[in-house]
């Protein structure tokens, strides 16, 4: 059927969209705002660009949460990768197991699979509370290291999922077509399932990358004394009071994120388009070797 | 003739899976230069029988031979036996050249030698041109080339074929399936050959073993399959047949005397039988004759009722009731076609030999 | 024959997760497992637990203080999903019907701003909301209201923000969900005399359900469990569950007694969990 929207859910579509950017626009528009005093929050008087200024200015301190973000961010990612995609191809495909000891095994690698991806299920704060309870519990000074290891955690579920579905949906006969053909089982792992796993691999890790950048709640209970990441940075300019530099930051990093969004959908639109075209040429060879 | 080497052999293959016997002891003997068949309905245990000499399979037990030594706990890639999947299992992420020369790769051949010889199977295949192309730019016939081409390249002593064509429609399959005998013959190649589709297998082979429940029903050549099937399955699975219900009369030497529908038949048989005995005749649709007349008069007749006829472009298709119930489906040509009308009185004839006596199966499964 | 009863000729790859499964049993499951042995346990000083043991902590979870934040937190957690449902149902299903050049672009508009930080998109709000803010100027110069109104610090702020950061939480399941929906089934119960509305009651909501389910758990959990929202947005008197916690061990560092008040949560969850895997959901469905 496929019915066309009436223009009703068109309105309604619109009118959400609008109710979600609402907030971005009046962050976006403030950090424009020409007004220095006390109500910059508030009262739009003309447009400058004092905020950026300010923004940019060593003093107000946002370089070093940022480079701190960034380098937990690169670890983590990092670190689950290997965790995650490591773990998706031990576990996509499970062989039945006879022997006792088999079938424990496999019951131990099923529960740790779901412990694995718990961190994505319970609120962020529990697992903060418990991370914190556990590094104090090993006498791990809080810092750079008990950042990285909480971020790895809430990161790795990520990672997994998305490869374990890749590598899921793939035709189990090509590792198969490998084997026969002379690949060893390491040589098939890095010939073919390596290969074919790796634009999940990419995608798990752009979200993970997103997550650990964005997360306020987990870094909040396991951050120590000399590190400071953004979102904490902040959350404490934002609770202490309201510097309209805040502005500038967030609209910097909304375009960002618009221009990183723009290119992968280019790109996506490109390969689309190779896709068609490829189909095309398939479905013309179909026609002539029909002949 | 020079003695034929065995090749293969396949000693009491056993195969269960949790508690279904897929191959249920399979004995086969494989000589070099063959084009062998595996035929069956699905879930016979034909690809499990495949994948047990690839490698990707281990058997339950029973052993596997090839030229001689036992392979049966060789991992796959240690084999000198290439498959060439179903689906083909091309790598998507290779473009038809890296797909190709993916097994020499990985044994660390030559850039050159391996250029040479991708050319080579390029050519042997037909697909000059196509070397830049994704999997997914192919088409289907193009694919199964491919995959074809990249077992090939490595010169197995023995190629699997696993339903290779099953993807294709019938033209492209006609035509596929003449080249793959070309090649075959031309390379030498011994072929296992795994089909469900009875043509196919009778066009191709040099032998053909009829499957069924995971055991072999008939290992024959094409003709001996079709002409004297031994089982009732193996008679209906091949051509179109039917099987009647007869008891045996009198036997002498060679020849039985069978009861059907109150007609006395000749048979030929070279089984030892006891009069009073329950036997399954099988006559081909394509065997039989009809006419309207008792002319001729041969020794194998019948009389019924024509209850059914159909024109169906070369042939005629016609239904004849026996007088105690059982029905004769009949095929004739229609150069010589007559004025037959459902409700006539019709004779139906055949020559002796074209009757077949057969074990009755069709309970087993 | 101990070797043929591993059927295939396959190296187990099985033993290549083992890397993740023990940094999860360590840092999931050990740290979890802790947490519940330590609301058995009292504070200690500078941080630490110990004897005596016991469900004192729980006991004095039981009382109207926490009670009262504990349905407060759910009362907002629940209209959290419910009004999550109302709004990004029919976002979802409109957008699964849109034309897929209008649906990339719909998708991508959806997805920037939950890509930005969520605190930028709170304090988005907090602009917005507070009594010199954009939107009581607008009503004031509409003529719609005389005086400012109070939202910033109500629940009223909470509640906004909360369906605010959730809601792509449920577009995204359900528009998967719609979006794999076999469209030829609302056709042939319209076929077969269903009107528009009973279609969808029939046919379109059943088929979309599992997205519904995964949304609503999407939406709840984490809302029982935000603490910044609330920090941000609300008042002194909302205190929910996730500002509970945080306070106890920030402000008390009584590290014992918040991890009762995480256990309560981690058991409401495992509830809620449980009941959606019950009725067939994956945990599958909460990545996309």
């Amino acid at each position: 059927m496929k019915k066309k929207n009436s223009p009703w859910a068109n309105v309604y579509l619109a009118l959400i969209l609008i109710l979600l950017y609402l907030p971005i626009l009046v962050v976006v528009l403030f950090s424009f705002n020409s007004n220095p005093g006390r109500t910059a929050n508030f009262q739009f008087e003309g447009f400058s660009l004092q905020w950026y200024e300010a923004l940019f200015n060593p003093a107000s301190g946002y370089g070093g949460p940022l480079m701190t973000s960034v380098t937990i961010a690169v670890w983590s990612v990092l670190l689950s990768a290997i965790l995650g995609t490591l773990g998706a191809i031990g576990l996509v495909r499970r062989p039945v197991k006879k022997s006792i000891l088999g079938r424990a095994g496999n019951a131990a690698l099923s529960l740790g699979e779901q412990v694995a991806v718990l961190p994505i299920m319970i609120p962020e704060l529990i697992l903060g509370i418990a991370l914190m309870a556990l590094f104090t519990l090993m006498k791990l000074p809080f810092g750079m290291i008990t950042l990285v290891l909480s971020h790895v955690v809430f990161c790795v579920p990520y990672i997994f999922i998305t490869v374990r579905g890749r590598l899921s949906s793939l035709d189990p006969g090509l590792e198969e077509a490998a084997r026969d053909l002379g690949a060893t089982p390491l040589k098939v792992l890095t010939t073919i399932t390596l290969p074919l796993a790796m634009p999940a691999v990419v995608s798990g890790c752009l979200l993970a990358f997103a997550m650990s950048m964005d997360d306020f709640v987990i870094s909040f209970f396991v951050n120590g004394p000399q590190t400071n990441t953004l979102p904490l940075k902040i959350y404490s300019s934002v609770k202490v009071g309201v510097p309209p530099h805040v502005n500038a930051l967030c609209t910097l990093m909304l375009a960002a994120v618009f221009m990183i969004v723009g290119l992968s959908q280019l790109w996506q639109a490109r390969t689309q388009k190779r896709l068609k075209r490829d189909e095309k040429q398939a479905a013309r060879a179909r026609a002539m070797s029909a002949n | 003739m020079p003695e034929k080497k065995v090749l293969l052999s396949l000693r009491g293959l056993h195969k269960t899976f949790d508690t279904q016997e897929a191959v249920a002891g399979i004995d086969l003997e494989v000589y070099e230069g063959e084009f062998i068949t595996l035929l069956g309905p699905s879930g016979c245990g034909k690809t499990t029988t495949l994948r047990i000499i690839a490698g990707l399979e281990m058997p339950s037990s029973g052993s596997v031979f090839l030229d001689g030594k036992d392979i049966t706990r060789l991992a796959p890639e240690k084999r000198e036996v290439n498959t060439v999947f179903q689906n083909y299992a091309l790598f998507p992420h290779m473009n038809v050249y890296k797909n190709i020369a993916y097994g020499l790769t990985l044994r660390g051949v030559d850039k050159n030698i391996i250029k040479q010889k991708v050319d080579e199977m390029l050519d042997l295949t037909q697909l000059k041109g196509y070397e830049k192309r994704m999997p997914s730019q192919l088409s289907g016939g193009q694919r199964q080339r491919v995959a074809i081409a990249r077992s090939l390249i490595l010169s197995p002593k023995l190629l699997l074929l696993d339903e290779p064509l099953g993807a294709l429609d019938l033209q492209l399959r006609r035509q596929m399936q003449q080249e793959l005998k070309q090649m075959q013959r031309t390379l030498g190649i011994t072929f296992i050959y795994i089909t469900h589709d009875q043509e196919e297998a009778i066009t191709m082979s040099d032998r053909i073993a009829l499957m069924r429940a995971g055991r072999f029903v008939q290992l024959d050549t094409p003709r001996g399959l079709y002409e004297q099937p031994r089982t009732a399955f193996a008679a209906s699975f091949i051509g179109e047949t039917n099987l009647l219900t007869a008891t045996a009369q009198a036997a002498k030497d060679d020849e039985v005397l069978l009861d059907i529908a109150g007609f006395t038949l000749p048979c030929t048989c070279t089984d030892w039988v006891t009069p009073g005995e329950k036997l399954l005749l099988s006559l081909r649709a394509e065997r039989l004759h009809l006419s309207k007349t008792p002319v001729p008069v041969p020794c194998c007749r019948v009389t019924g009722e024509l209850v059914h006829t159909q024109y169906a472009g070369g042939e005629r298709l016609s239904v004849v009731s026996l007088p105690d119930g059982q029905t004769l489906r009949v095929r004739t040509s229609t150069e010589t076609d007559q004025d037959l009308a459902p409700g006539a009185t019709v004779y139906c004839w055949w020559n002796q030999e074209s009757g077949v006596l057969v074990r009755d199966d069709r309970e087993e499964a | 024959m101990a070797k043929a009863a591993l059927g295939r000729h396959q190296t187990s790859r099985q033993p290549m997760a083992l890397p993740m499964v023990l940094y999860a049993a360590l840092f999931v499951g050990l740290s979890l497992l802790y947490i519940i042995g330590l609301s058995l346990m009292t504070r200690g000083a500078d941080f630490t637990a110990g004897a005596p043991y016991g469900l004192h902590n729980y006991e004095r979870i039981v009382s109207p203080l926490y009670l009262r934040s504990l349905l407060q937190s759910l009362r907002l957690a629940f209209f959290t999903a419910l009004f999550c449902l109302a709004l990004g149902y029919p976002f979802a299903y409109f957008m699964a019907k849109a034309s897929s050049r209008a649906r990339t672009w719909l998708m991508m508009l959806l997805i920037v701003p939950f890509w930005t930080n969520a605190l930028i998109r709170i304090y988005g709000w907090k602009i917005l909301l507070s009594t010199t803010g954009p939107l009581n100027q607008m009503f004031l110069s509409l003529g719609l209201i005389e005086k400012p109104i109070r939202m910033l610090y109500t629940d009223f702020a909470v509640q906004v923000g909360m369906i605010y950061a959730m809601i792509p939480f449920m577009v995204l399941p359900v528009y998967s969900a719609v979006e794999r929906m076999d469209w030829a089934m609302v056709e042939a119960s319209r076929d077969l005399g269903a009107s528009p509305f009973r279609a969808f009651l029939t046919v379109t909501l059943p088929m979309t359900l599992p997205g519904v389910l995964a949304g609503l758990v999407l939406t709840f959990i984490p809302s029982i469990g935000l603490f910044f929202i609330s920090d941000l947005l609300g008042g002194s008197n909302t205190m929910l569950w996730g500002n509970m916690v945080h306070n106890e061990l920030l402000k008390s560092r009584d590290l014992p007694f918040a991890s009762a008040l995480s256990v309560v949560l981690l058991t409401l969850t495992g509830l809620v969990i449980l009941v959606y895997r019950r009725m067939g959901g994956k945990a599958d469905s909460m990545v996309f």
